[in-house]
């Protein structure tokens, strides 16, 4: 008898790209061929989580006895040849599988908290049991003291992959010997940084992985009431984390009495309401109290003061979804992955010019021409790498020259950037750093919450200088402000996001002080991106006349009769770039 | 006021007494925060209003008037940015009269929106039409899309 799984990529991206039509297409498909009745052909379908190569969706594993292949850009009317010749037939349609830049895209990846997203059924408890899910629970709840649990995490040198790389163990074990009789562990999905969905794809491609982190991290610091904060925008990530805590508790991995082990834990979910700042610990605390999510001082940390007042750990989603596989392979095992003091792998999303965009995992300490030039597969259309964005609005952007660096904790902070959450955004020729930095800044300076003066009135200096540059009035002075400034900011601002937010600006005058100056001395952006510092004007020997301008412009500024040159008049343009949009014959140039 | 707040109150007192929860709850049923079911809740839970309007205000999920019928998202995250968000928002805000100050169409048929990031980054860029993800999007190809759901509204 044949055993085969076709498994239909419905990670973020396969669902955009129209995953759940192609699984559609093959259920009544296979329902039409009579796989399972007719021939001897057992076929088990199922949706997985992401897949990895985003840019390729919708992927669709199909394994016959064993033997995995899989199709790349697969649309709905694929399916029918597809079951018929490879999944009856046993023949796969090689023109549809991946080509070689899928294996090269896996080939450097080590996947820990992504090994069985893609592999199990996100919405069947049973599905991630049989792949040895829960395992690590119940070997913590019926041989392990919570010493034990701490110091295996302690040795496993797992470090919060939030952001701030703070040891995981060091903070369970601080939150364990605080003798409270009410402790909260708080699982914070509230994933803001634009340009990162390692968490989302985390949650809906393996949500108990995330279930088992939690019960693990409870019982080790010695909370029974959990929580997810999740962010609203990820409507599917919530509804798989529902389905997920009722099965737990319909398999009895939650409410009372656990295992048989007298340790109990609730978990509940609180949906965000929509605010960056609430990444940050205390603002996250605030939001789930029902306020406002302005951080507080700390000290008091939330270990010792967070929820309610009682004692809080929060750890981020790929940090927990670490733990259940560092329980059951080992801490040797995990630190065997990474550098001295970063260790085992870590999610990014890699994003931006690069050829193959997607989710993946890498040792920490990988380099980031491996990520960018072999798993990434290059710049797309041929165009010259300039730079990575690392670490979202709160890290910083690594120069091409800077390739060979190492992607770890300490060697992007030396490079002023930080790993932070993992967002890696790839720019290429065609991108304007000065515009870059204005992006990250004005995204900060919107979500700065207001509480403290630094972040609140300095965000918005500093971004008022940007936009100052980047429309040609740009002062000499101007540079020096920035750095000034940005430097006060990071040393002043209550929390994470204001002691972060000028790294954007000061990475990228750090590393490309030449555009800054071209942006003030030559009112000129080398990339093309600044629209007050750009002309547009026709190209009298490619002007066909044909009106696409005339028409695309909101501004009434060109004019010219059919057939005829098309002028462009300089006073009336507002420079929105329609007209270049519209032109099919690249006779509207851009200086 | 044309809705009846004591459900909301019930279910307010019955939970964990949260701000938050109570605005999500009022959105869900009027599709925003009108300003005199603030006011009711106010007198009702003897919570003053601006408590409700400081966090409906910090919060971008909140909207405190109506939104129209169709609700075009772009995405501003990074990825997004990078290939051209600016320019298919320029191309919204054309095509649909509205302004990041006034986002609502005057007919109330559309809202533009911005969202900071969908997390579907491998499409940028990407906006989303009542919800549905539109991938690889181009001033053009969104401005097509508009008049689809113009023509729909006509029809």
């Amino acid at each position: 008898m044949t055993e085969t799984i076709i498994r239909v990529c419905m990670g973020p991206g396969g669902i955009a790209a129209g995953g759940a039509d192609v699984l559609a297409a093959f259920q009544s498909g296979l329902a039409d061929a009579q796989v399972s009745a007719t021939i001897e052909n057992r076929c088990t379908m199922h949706k997985v989580g992401c897949l990895g190569l985003c840019a390729k969706d919708v992927l669709v594993d199909i394994i016959r006895n064993g033997d995995k292949k899989t199709y790349e850009l697969v649309t709905p009317d694929m399916a029918g040849r597809i079951i018929t010749e490879h999944v009856i037939g046993g023949t796969p349609v090689a023109e549809w599988l991946v080509k070689d830049d899928y294996h090269a895209f896996h080939a450097k990846q080590v996947k820990v908290v992504l090994s069985d997203c893609g592999a199990v059924d996100p919405e069947s408890i049973d599905s991630y049991i049989a792949a040895g899910g829960y395992a690590a629970v119940r070997a913590v709840l019926t041989s392990m003291t919570r010493k034990d649990v701490i110091d295996l995490i302690k040795n496993s040198g797992l470090r919060g992959r939030g952001g701030a790389g703070f040891p995981t163990g060091v903070k369970w074990e601080n939150c364990s010997n605080v003798d409270a009789d009410t402790k909260y562990i708080i699982c914070n999905a509230d994933e803001g940084d634009p340009g990162a969905f390692m968490d989302r794809a985390a949650l809906e491609g393996n949500p108990h992985a995330v279930l088992e982190g939690m019960l693990i991290g409870a019982y080790a610091i010695g909370a029974r009431i959990g929580y997810v904060y999740v962010r609203a925008e990820y409507p599917l990530a919530v509804e798989r984390l529902n389905l997920a805590i009722r099965q737990a508790a319909e398999h009895g991995f939650l409410g009372e009495n656990i295992l048989g082990s007298g340790f109990g834990f609730t978990l509940r979910i609180k949906l965000g309401a929509g605010a960056f700042v609430c990444g940050e610990e205390t603002a996250l605390i605030a939001s789930i109290e029902g306020e406002r999510g302005m951080p507080r001082p700390k000290p008091p940390f939330p270990v010792y003061k967070g929820l309610w007042g009682k004692p809080t750990v929060i750890n981020n989603v790929e940090t927990l979804a670490n733990v259940p596989y560092i329980i059951r392979n080992g801490a040797d095992w995990f630190a065997s992955y990474g550098t001295e003091k970063s260790k085992g792998t870590k999610v990014f999303s890699l994003t931006g010019k690069v050829r193959n965009t997607g989710l993946i995992e890498v040792p920490m300490g990988i380099t980031l021409r491996e990520i960018i030039h072999e798993i990434g597969g290059g710049i797309e259309n041929g165009r010259r790498f300039k730079a990575v964005q690392t670490g979202g609005p709160s890290g910083g952007c690594i120069p091409a020259s800077m390739i060979d660096l190492n992607v770890d904790y300490e060697s992007l902070s030396k490079a002023g950037s930080i790993v932070g959450s993992g967002g890696m955004i790839v720019l290429d020729e065609d991108d304007c750093m000065v515009s870059v930095a204005k992006y990250f800044l004005q995204f900060t300076q919107a979500e700065s919450c207001g509480k403290c003066v630094p972040c609140r009135v300095g965000t918005k200096r500093l971004l008022e200088i940007m936009e100052r540059i980047t429309n040609g009035n740009g002062q000499e002075s101007d540079l020096d402000l920035l750095v000034k400034l940005g430097n006060d900011i990071r040393q002043t601002s209550l929390c994470g996001l204001g002691m972060t937010a000028p790294n954007p600006v000061l990475s990228t005058i750090k590393y490309f002080r030449d555009e800054y100056e071209a942006h003030i001395r030559d009112k000129k952006c080398p990339a093309k991106v600044c629209k007050n510092l750009l002309t547009f004007s026709v190209i009298a020997a490619a002007c066909k006349g044909c009106g696409a301008c005339l028409r695309a412009c909101p501004a009434g500024a060109v004019s010219g009769e059919k057939k005829k040159l098309h002028t462009i008049d300089q006073t009336r343009c507002v420079k929105c770039g329609a007209c270049f949009d519209a032109c099919k014959f690249k006779a509207i140039a851009k200086d | 006021m044309n809705i009846d707040i004591q459900p909301f109150i019930d279910r307010y007192r019955a939970a964990d007494g949260n701000i938050i929860t109570l605005l999500q709850d009022i959105q869900h049923e009027c599709g925003y925060i009108p300003e005199d079911v603030v006011f009711a809740l106010s007198d009702a839970l003897d919570i003053p209003a601006s408590s409700f309007f400081g966090v409906a205000t910090f919060y971008t999920q909140f909207h405190l008037h109506p939104r129209g019928k169709t609700i075009v998202t772009a995405c501003c995250g990074t990825a997004c940015h990078v290939k051209g968000a600016e320019r298919i928002i320029q191309a919204a805000e054309r095509e649909l009269g509205v302004t990041e100050e006034h986002p609502t169409s005057e007919d109330g048929q559309f809202t533009l929106e911005r969202v900071a990031c969908l997390g579907t980054c491998s499409l940028a860029p990407v906006v989303l039409l009542n919800g549905e993800v539109h991938a690889k999007m181009s001033p053009d190809k969104l401005r097509r899309e508009i008049l689809r759901f113009k023509e729909a509204i006509h029809d």
